[in-house]
């Protein structure tokens, strides 16, 4: 009750403080899931917008994270309350596409006249949200890759100044720097965003069948028969050996934070985190980033885009959409908003266009954003394979947690790697068997 | 011949406990119902297709083993913080009974713990605890890799069982406290002209006088180590590692919320209501035989 009559009490004082525009403006709902000083410039964004012009108004709600972005926004829709505009993160394209409560981007962007030019998105990051068809559903937003961060201080001691290109001589510079007195060469968890899903798509191996899911809602996993096991036993073998640790908040520090700190001389994070090391990192430390090592050495593909997307909801006023299409075309412009999140966060344009404009403002060589480009480059290592296009699964969020908890017993030595992996399998397939029975009836777009 | 003052008027009557009822209603029968419904259908986070699947997401639930550990972590849970928070509340609350100096201080302080939402104590016992940078860490100084929360199963299970215990300690003590305070004083002054000392006095005299409190208590505990610990679990381990921490609840929300799968959440959620109904009903069945109302 209490929680109501302050909400209606906020409401009314921003009301009251914007009740001389809100006549002729037209206004929408804009919902976010990222938090922090990420969703300070997402407001801060926003506002930028409403100062850009008098017609329109975007009222920007801050979810409180992605996943309960999602979540408030199937509520907010069964109860026809929901918002014109959404920030939905990748996990989530596949049950935004299924719902049915949305407006095609390529559609709405035809019917209200914003002249997108699809191809200027790069592939790796158009293919994977895109439809098997190739369509564009929604609009690609803030996107990142993983890469590897490494200590440029850490590796001078055993006379290297690259970054290790492939997992061979990864596992080779990892000995040499413990026996040169680095306590810990390399920081992990059990995400399977980083370890699972980049590994694959770099080194062209399938996660599931049927593309990865893009070819229907029949598609098994099949992540446990190929080389992601022996990289896993890998990782185990370096962290029995002391070459490396598994560093979660739970111990106390994250990846990046134990990265940052001069802890452990390595790990792998999205290419988001580069201002955070940046801003965190022990004085005076020396570091980079490169694109993750790879099994053989020149055959490379595309990594793949982490990251959200924009949706258009459906069922709301023409004007409300003229609104929203004013909106959509400031934050994906190359300036007011691929330059804006790449200058304000560690995102990456995504457009070719966004990407030759910061190059010709020397973005990439200013310090602090030196380095970003690594990401662009792995993006683009390849043409897109079907491999390497993402992962279309039904409710892979559960599949991402099977995973995860049968890495971490596998880890505690509770089963050896193979049985945890096919246990995780057949979990996963279990799980988009129904998933596929959820959706009997519906074609995957 | 009994006494009974009734309503002539039963629509008045009617009218007076509707409020009542229509929030029951809404907020119990209502959300109950659908939840029924949903365990039987298999339902798309957007709606739209509903499908009629009878006891398919009963036989997912009951066919899955990580399903049945799920069960058993929380009845280890739920027994353990119980008995853990019951013991400590009634130790404290006998010595602030026997007013020991500061007791008013006692008083106060050991109920503040209550006061505090299950988030944030998760996050107080998350630093606390974590084997790298909390207090604990020094255990880790002298016996390396002791305590791990992050990667040993049974200390992430202790870890929940200790801040569960500890939030509910407060609580569980004003009630033991109330009930001490009740005992007529003449009784545990005869009890020492008898020459019963501390200890007997507390055994023999104050405890068996408070079992209906104490029994109260185990209920509430119980029901509330099952339904309110999610706050706790999703802070400090997020149900790993290797679920040993995943209680039913917190695989509902998993489940229901992460990974949109409302049907197979909500045939989760009928389970729980059921076994806590169940719970609740042997309580009162067989334990609360042995407690004598005075």
């Amino acid at each position: 009750m209490k929680r109501y009559s302050l909400l209606a009490a906020a409401a009314s004082v921003i009301a009251m403080a914007s009740g001389a525009h809100a006549q002729e403006r037209i206004k929408f709902e804009f919902w976010y899931g990222l938090t922090g000083e990420l969703g300070e410039v997402m407001a801060k964004q926003c506002q930028l917008f409403n100062e850009s012009q008098d017609k329109y108004e975007a009222v920007c709600v801050g979810q409180g994270g992605y996943d309960k972005a999602e979540q408030n926004t199937i509520a907010a829709y069964r109860a026809k309350q929901h918002p014109t505009l959404v920030q939905i993160y990748d996990a989530g394209t596949v049950n935004f596409m299924l719902s049915g409560a949305i407006y095609p981007a390529n559609k709405f962007a035809e019917d209200y006249k914003i002249d997108v030019d699809w191809d200027a998105y790069f592939p790796g990051i158009a293919n994977y949200y895109a439809t098997s068809t190739g369509e564009m559903w929604s609009f690609p937003y803030n996107s990142s890759t993983a890469v590897l961060y490494w200590n440029k201080d850490q590796w001078a001691k055993i006379g290297k100044s690259e970054a290790p290109k492939t997992w061979a001589e990864f596992a080779a510079d990892l000995k040499a720097l413990k026996e040169a007195g680095v306590e810990c060469g390399f920081a992990f968890d059990f995400d399977t965003w980083m370890n699972l899903e980049q590994f694959s798509a770099i080194n062209g191996l399938p996660i599931a069948t049927l593309d990865n899911g893009y070819g229907g809602l029949g598609a098994e996993v099949e992540f446990h028969q190929t080389a992601f096991a022996d990289h896993m036993n890998n990782f185990k073998d370096w962290m029995d050996a002391g070459y490396a640790q598994i560093q979660t908040s739970q111990v106390g520090k994250n990846l990046i934070q134990s990265f940052a700190d001069g802890t452990c001389a390595s790990t792998t994070s999205s290419i988001a985190n580069h201002g955070v090391v940046g801003s965190t990192k022990a004085e005076g430390m020396n570091w980079d980033v490169a694109m993750l090592p790879v099994l053989e050495e020149g055959k490379r593909t595309n990594s793949i885009v982490g990251g959200a997307s924009l949706w258009i909801m459906e069922g709301k006023t023409p004007e409300e959409y003229e609104a929203t299409a004013a909106f959509v075309k400031y934050v994906t412009a190359p300036d007011t908003g691929e330059k804006y999140i790449a200058e304000n966060t560690g995102y990456i344009p995504v457009t070719t266009a966004g990407f030759e404009l910061l190059k010709s403002e020397g973005f990439y060589d200013k310090e602090g954003y030196a380095g970003r480009e690594v990401a662009i480059e792995s993006l683009t290592a390849s043409d897109v394979t079907p491999l390497s296009r993402g992962i279309r699964l039904g409710n892979f969020t559960s599949i991402r947690a099977e995973v995860r908890a049968e890495l971490e017993a596998a880890f505690t030595g509770q089963k050896d790697m193979e049985t945890a992996l096919s246990d995780a399998a057949d979990r996963s397939n279990q799980i988009l068997r129904r998933y596929e029975q959820t959706y009997r009836g519906a074609d995957l777009p | 011949m009994e006494k009974r003052v009734t309503f002539s008027n039963t629509w008045l009557a009617a009218a007076l406990i509707l409020p009542q009822m229509l929030l029951v209603f809404v907020f119990f029968y209502w959300p109950t119902g659908e939840a029924l419904y949903w365990a039987f259908t298999l339902e798309r986070p957007f709606g739209g297709g509903n499908e009629w699947v009878g006891l398919y997401n009963f036989e997912g639930v009951f066919g899955d083993p990580k399903y049945w550990s799920s069960v058993r972590v929380s009845m280890v849970f739920a027994i353990a913080a119980t008995v853990l928070s019951l013991v400590i509340a009634v130790l404290m609350a006998l010595f602030v009974d026997r007013r020991l100096p500061g007791h008013q201080v006692y008083k106060f302080t050991f109920f503040l713990p209550y006061a505090l939402a299950a988030p944030a104590v998760g996050l107080a016992f998350r630093f606390i605890f974590s084997p790298d940078a909390g207090f604990v860490s020094a255990i880790n100084q002298f016996f390396p890799g002791l305590w791990n929360p992050a990667l040993d199963g049974f200390d992430a299970l202790l870890l929940i069982i200790l801040a569960q215990a500890w939030s509910l300690v407060g609580y569980n003590f004003i009630f033991f406290l109330a009930a001490l305070q009740s005992i007529p004083r003449t009784m545990s002054e005869a009890g020492a002209m008898d020459g019963a000392g501390v200890m007997r006095r507390m055994w023999d005299l104050q405890l068996p006088l408070i079992t209906p409190t104490l029994f109260f208590l185990v209920v509430i505990n119980i029901t509330d180590s099952f339904v309110n610990s999610f706050g706790i679990v999703d802070i400090t381990t997020g149900g790993g590692p290797a679920r040993a921490t995943d209680l039913m609840v917190y695989k509902i929300y998993t489940d229901g919320f992460q990974g949109k799968d409302y049907s197979l959440a909500a045939a989760q959620s009928i389970v729980l209501m059921v076994l806590i109904v169940a719970l609740t009903f042997i309580q009162f069945r067989f334990i609360e035989r042995r407690v004598h109302y005075t």
